[in-house]
């Protein structure tokens, strides 16, 4: 490549990046900002007055809560679900297999408005009030989905003649599921838990359907555009960046080179 | 007569499968297959009265023609948009995906990283950061006023009045940051399975730059190109939070839409329309980019 090729790539990639973090460079700039009124969008001057008490916005911090318990909660019964599923889907002959992936990938081929309204009118059909119970049940349903696929795909890269050799070596399949598959299937029930946390936690659409009186983050957050955008939403959501950067880097598979 | 020990090992080997998919097929078919088949003949029922979600079936076609007649517009306007982030999203994610991919030697996976890192906050937090960077006084439309560009914009209608925000523009802006790491992540997995021999073939061929980017990359870039399109217009078209809070009351996207009929007009057999035709579009366009292939081709996240 020429030498100005090189550099009009290069700024060109700086754009890319540019608005992509353009969002978040401006969010983690106003959580130090001294905000005058109710909205924190317009640059004042620089304070680390807002980072004082990080969590005192008490409204803000319930919902936080909420979401994460919710998160942690949906994210588990996913895996779950989608881990006994994506086992049997990779280590028996299932009649019906690739109907069953077909269904596990139906979900993530549509908007998430197609689930929301399904499951409003499902909720309103049987009567179910809309709250806490609602939300684990919906949101743990759009996470089975990547968890299943995820960890099946991860199931298939196994090498099966170790379980093999330890059935030979009289090991009963449950012990050589306990002894062998398991362990090395940890990573991947880890990445799948994370991945479908950060799926539930970041929902907006669903939980504005299936939540009634429940109010998690990001509903907290939709609300904030017409209440009040104090700097303590851009605070929490910097600190929310800093664990979960920190939390991807550690997840992320180590390359030696 | 006493059964064979592998008769009986086939036996239990038939049924323990289902025993582990029987909770998941539970929850994927009691939450989300049953209920979509419901809306079948929700979408083709009444309500009630207007202060409840109580409806009754009556057949009623005449819910699809008239959905279709009052958003008809407003559903391509979705697509139209989803398309231009879409096409905005490409000019600036395949010439990094490419720089990414053989230019980025050794930071590579540092690279990568940095593309999914801005997703990690909130896309409700980075539409406020967006109000205030698209704002009046923000530094979007200063940079524009001080370049002398506020009068040519207008007239190109990228600005409304001299305004960023509740404009086409800003939807299209924040819809464009939110799809981006789904194109460039597909298309750098693409480009790495190309074999760098193929290049140094090229390139012993005495194929310049461009006919070995012509004639090899992109190409063999294509099917990156085709799983990254789909991973962005599906979420794009079905938007709420963009033209919710970055647009303006024309610029709403066909998923404020339903979200409206539900919750504010309580029209629920409309909604449940609408959303069937939208299911039924993005199915189209699903089966269209698959093409008879399996589910494992489908791109995922």
């Amino acid at each position: 490549m020429t030498r100005t090729g090189g550099w009009l790539l290069g700024i060109w990639s700086a754009l890319a990046y540019g608005l992509l973090y353009a969002p978040v460079a401006v969010t983690v700039l106003f959580s130090f900002n001294a905000p005058r009124g109710r909205f924190n969008l317009i640059w004042q001057g620089f304070t680390l007055e807002n980072w004082r008490h990080p969590l005192r916005d008490q409204a803000l911090t319930d919902a936080f809560l909420t979401s994460l318990g919710l998160s942690l909660a949906a994210a588990l019964l996913a895996v779950l679900l989608g881990g006994l599923m994506a086992l049997a889907l990779s280590r028996a002959r299932v009649r019906g297999g690739r109907s069953i992936e077909l269904l596990l990938a139906l979900p993530l081929t549509n908007p998430e408005i197609v689930m929301a309204t399904a499951l409003l009118n499902l909720f309103v059909g049987i009567d179910l009030p809309r709250g806490p119970l609602t939300l684990v049940l919906s949101h743990s349903l759009f996470c089975l989905s990547y968890a299943a696929l995820t960890l099946k795909a991860r199931l298939a890269g196994f090498d099966p003649t170790l379980e093999l050799a330890a059935q030979d070596l009289g090991a009963t399949p449950l012990a050589a599921f306990r002894r062998v598959t398991l362990p090395l299937l940890v990573p991947g029930l880890l990445a799948a838990t994370l991945l479908s946390f950060s799926l539930s936690f970041d929902d907006y659409v669903i939980s504005s359907f299936t939540a009634g009186e429940t109010v998690t983050l990001p509903l907290y957050l939709a609300g904030a555009f017409q209440r009040e955008i104090s700097a303590q939403i851009q605070v929490l959501s910097t600190l929310v960046l800093v664990v979960s950067a920190v939390a991807l880097l550690l997840a992320s598979p180590r390359q030696d080179r | 007569m006493p059964r064979s020990p592998r008769a009986e090992a086939d036996r239990r080997r038939r049924w323990w499968p289902w025993l582990l998919l029987a909770p998941g097929l539970i929850w994927l078919i009691g939450l989300y297959v049953l209920p979509l088949l419901g809306l079948v003949p929700l979408s083709l029922s009444e309500p009630v009265s207007r202060f409840g979600l109580e409806t009754v079936f009556r057949g009623r076609l005449a819910n699809y023609t008239e959905v279709l007649q009052a958003y008809g517009p407003i559903l391509v306007r979705s697509f139209g948009f989803a398309l231009i982030a879409t096409l905005l999203g490409l000019v600036l994610a395949y010439p990094l995906a490419f720089a990414i991919r053989f230019h980025g030697g050794r930071w590579q996976p540092l690279l990568v990283g940095l593309v999914v890192l801005p997703s990690l906050t909130s896309y409700l937090v980075r539409a406020i950061a967006f109000t205030s960077l698209l704002g009046d006084s923000g530094p979007v439309l200063n940079l524009v006023a001080g370049l002398g560009l506020t009068g040519w914009l207008d007239g190109l209608g990228v600005l409304r009045d001299g305004r960023l925000l509740n404009t086409p523009t800003a939807v299209i802006l924040g819809l464009t940051n939110n799809l981006l790491p789904f194109l460039v992540l597909p298309l750098v997995v693409a480009m790495e399975r190309i074999d760098p021999r193929l290049l140094e073939a090229a390139d012993d061929l005495h194929a310049g730059p461009l006919r070995s980017f012509t004639q090899v990359v992109w190409p063999l870039s294509l099917p990156g190109l085709g799983a990254g399109i789909l991973l962005s217009l599906i979420p794009a078209a079905g938007d709420v939070v963009n033209p919710k809070f970055l647009g303006g009351p024309n610029d709403r996207m066909i998923a404020n839409s339903i979200e409206n009929l539900l919750l504010v007009q309580l029209q629920a057999p409309r909604a449940a329309a609408l959303t069937l035709v939208l299911m039924a579009l993005i199915t189209a366009a699903v089966l269209l980019q698959l093409r008879g292939r399996g589910v494992d081709d489908l791109p995922l996240p």
